[in-house]
């Protein structure tokens, strides 16, 4: 029927159209089919095209029938196939979680109108992924971020309104930023496909224009993935979120903007320009080693468990920009890996999160203990997951750390080696936290008798598939270190 | 505002001449300044129009909400279903010369038929806004 050469537009065609199917069913049960139904469909679809791309090099779209420098072109190579795989995929399973967790958290009258936001959200973020157009970039960077307003706002928690409300603010900030960066490369170039803007750059890196438009870009983009110290909307946002909603943002969200980061700063600009006339590189180090110890150390003081694990996002974030800053093959490919892999673990985490919300009622830490007994599967889900924001051997967590300590060896920068290691016992000590009252306290303190209380299977299966794939990637890294590899030599333009 | 009987008479009078320039700049936006956005916006300023004089409860007997909803939704399906279609006569994404054989046939099919969805879309929604805001006290 419809051919293979049109998979990057279905890619977000599909979530985009289904999203007002969803509105106008209505029904709990016939909107979760519909999302279902279109997350596992761009699902398949983004594996597809990572197999043709890494097969056949990059897939170029015209949109419309328009070719490349005038129309919207949708380009996937080997680092936006890589990205939408996982994006998508992380799409697909908290979808599976999202029905029993969204009856009990959101009810079923306003179910559909969520499950038409987050397929907006998705379409949006795999929109941002698969373009190759810079403004454009900006269209489904405002239709994932606005979707994400809604979501947020959605949680069980009043402060969710407000947690939603900041986000707004200062989402809106980073995107306006990115606008007027994009804008100011306009005006110097007159193009705005990404291909034809690297090239015009080209020789023209002296103009003041195109430095200030590197300096909006940069602070945009850093705002939207919360980079620190940019990082205030994230935790609120993800600790009153629903717990599907945390789950999917956490894996996705920063996520496909690291990708524009990468994008903007190897695709557009060059690695001469951002790393060698900019001082880019020493930046991001150091925002990316503060970001490490301050986020984890905040962490470690948090009460509520979700709210831990978002102060940890930020720090996980930090070891990504941190690979990325090096501009080394090897410094890209830990952090497109930390990428992929902080995806799996912190999804995984916030679904366990979601489990627990989900049979006690809250993720507050004095409310955990003795869960070891109570909901004996989530709490091994946590500390699995916990064991790969470590990175503990075995788990997907130790790989990309280790890909990181090997491109800061490689600089010579042995002492980035060392801190990469010191932070890594800070998030020891949060993760144990949690650990010791979950498996050596008593609940609520009274010896009386603890009944089994485990969350239904609806909400376990996906967490254990984001689990036990943090743990396959930990041991099998073939696919994902090469794909990260594969990436790292595009955007370098060394492959 | 229902006591203002000057104010009841002309907007009665005005109602649907606002719908009929709303049409105008829907169909004629491919040949002159206009198109879906401004259409829906001056299609929905007609409701807006009429719920201010008549009262928002009067205006929800005539646009209820599930009909706001739908619109909303079917203008975007509209829209995006354009594109499905050409895709499926074997052009590419919203590639409108496919669907026709004439290609300029085509293109000027494919510029009214999405312009459609972004007028019902845009009309819905800004109803859904007024409604919204002024429904506001309803709730409480």
């Amino acid at each position: 029927m419809i051919a293979s050469v049109h998979f990057p537009i279905l890619q977000i065609v599909l979530p985009l159209l289904l999203a007002p199917v969803c509105v106008l069913l209505r029904g709990a049960r016939l909107a979760w089919f519909t999302a279902l139904t279109a997350s596992w469909g761009a699902f398949g679809i983004a594996v597809a095209l990572l197999y043709d791309v890494l097969a056949g090099g990059p897939v170029s779209y015209a949109v419309g029938g328009w070719n490349a420098p005038w129309g919207i072109e949708l380009r996937v190579d080997a680092a936006n196939a890589f990205v939408l795989t996982i994006v998508a995929g992380i799409g697909a399973v908290v979808m599976i979680f999202a029905r029993k967790s969204v009856e009990h958290e959101i009810g079923d009258s306003r179910a559909y109108l969520f499950y038409s936001a987050y397929l907006l959200c998705l379409a949006g973020l795999l929109g941002v992924t698969v373009t190759g157009d810079a403004f454009n970039l900006f269209v489904f960077l405002e239709i994932s971020s606005l979707s994400s307003y809604v979501l947020i706002s959605l949680g069980k928690d009043r402060r969710a309104l407000y947690a939603a409300y900041q986000y707004l603010i200062l989402g809106t900030i980073g995107a306006t930023f990115y606008l007027i960066g994009v804008g100011l490369l306009y005006q110097v170039t007159g193009t705005l496909n990404m291909m034809d803007l690297a090239q015009r750059i080209g020789g023209q890196e002296d103009l003041r224009g195109v430095h200030v438009a590197f300096a909006f870009l940069t602070v945009g983009i850093s705002l939207k993935l919360a980079l620190f110290p940019l990082h205030f909307w994230l935790p609120n946002a993800y600790a009153y979120a629903p717990s599907a909603v945390t789950g999917f943002m956490a894996a996705t969200a920063t996520k496909v903007s690291v990708y524009v980061l990468l994008r903007v700063f190897f695709t557009i600009f060059g690695v001469d320009f951002s790393f060698g006339q900019m001082p880019l590189g020493e930046i991001l180090m150091i925002l990316a080693v503060a970001a490490m110890f301050a986020a984890s150390t905040v962490a470690i003081f948090q009460n509520d468990v979700k709210r831990m694990l978002a102060y940890s996002s930020v720090a996980q974030i930090g070891y990504i920009v941190l690979g990325i800053g090096m501009a080394s093959v090897t410094g890209v490919q830990a952090g497109v890996l930390h990428l992929f892999n902080h995806a799996l673990i912190k999804g995984g985490l916030f679904l366990a999160m979601g489990c627990i919300a989900y049979s006690i009622g809250s993720t507050h830490i004095r409310d955990l203990g003795g869960l070891g007994k109570r909901m004996p599967w989530t709490a091994a889900a946590f500390v699995a997951g916990g064991f790969g924001l470590i990175g503990i051997p075995m788990t997907a967590g130790f790989v990309s750390k280790w890909y990181l300590v090997l491109a800061a060896l490689e600089q010579g920068w042995w002492w980035i080696a060392v801190l990469i290691l010191l932070s890594s016992l800070l998030a020891v000590l949060y993760v144990w936290k949690v650990v010791e009252r979950m498996y050596f306290q008593p609940a609520g303190g009274t010896g009386e008798t603890v009944e089994r209380a485990e969350a239904p299977l609806g909400l376990l299966i996906p967490t254990w598939i984001l689990i036990v794939a943090s743990i396959w990637f930990g041991i099998d890294t073939r696919l994902s270190a090469g794909a990260a590899l594969e990436a790292a030599k595009t955007l370098l333009g060394a492959g | 505002m229902s006591h203002h009987l000057v104010v009841r008479v002309i907007a009665k009078f005005l109602i649907p001449f606002i719908m009929l320039f709303g049409l105008y700049v829907q169909f004629h936006g491919d040949f002159g300044p206009g198109g879906g956005f401004q259409a829906g916006v001056i299609f929905a300023s007609a409701f807006i129009l009429y719920a201010l004089v008549f009262g928002v409860e009067t205006a929800r007997k005539v646009v209820p909400d599930w009909v706001v909803r739908t619109g909303i939704a079917l203008g975007g399906l509209i829209f995006g279903g354009t594109g499905i279609v050409s895709l499926l006569k074997g052009g590419n994404y919203l590639d409108y010369s496919a669907l026709k054989a004439d290609p300029v046939a085509g293109q000027h099919i494919g510029i009214l038929v999405i312009e459609l969805g972004v007028g019902i879309t845009v009309a819905s929604v800004m109803t859904a806004i007024f409604f919204a805001f002024a429904g506001r006290q309803r709730k409480g």
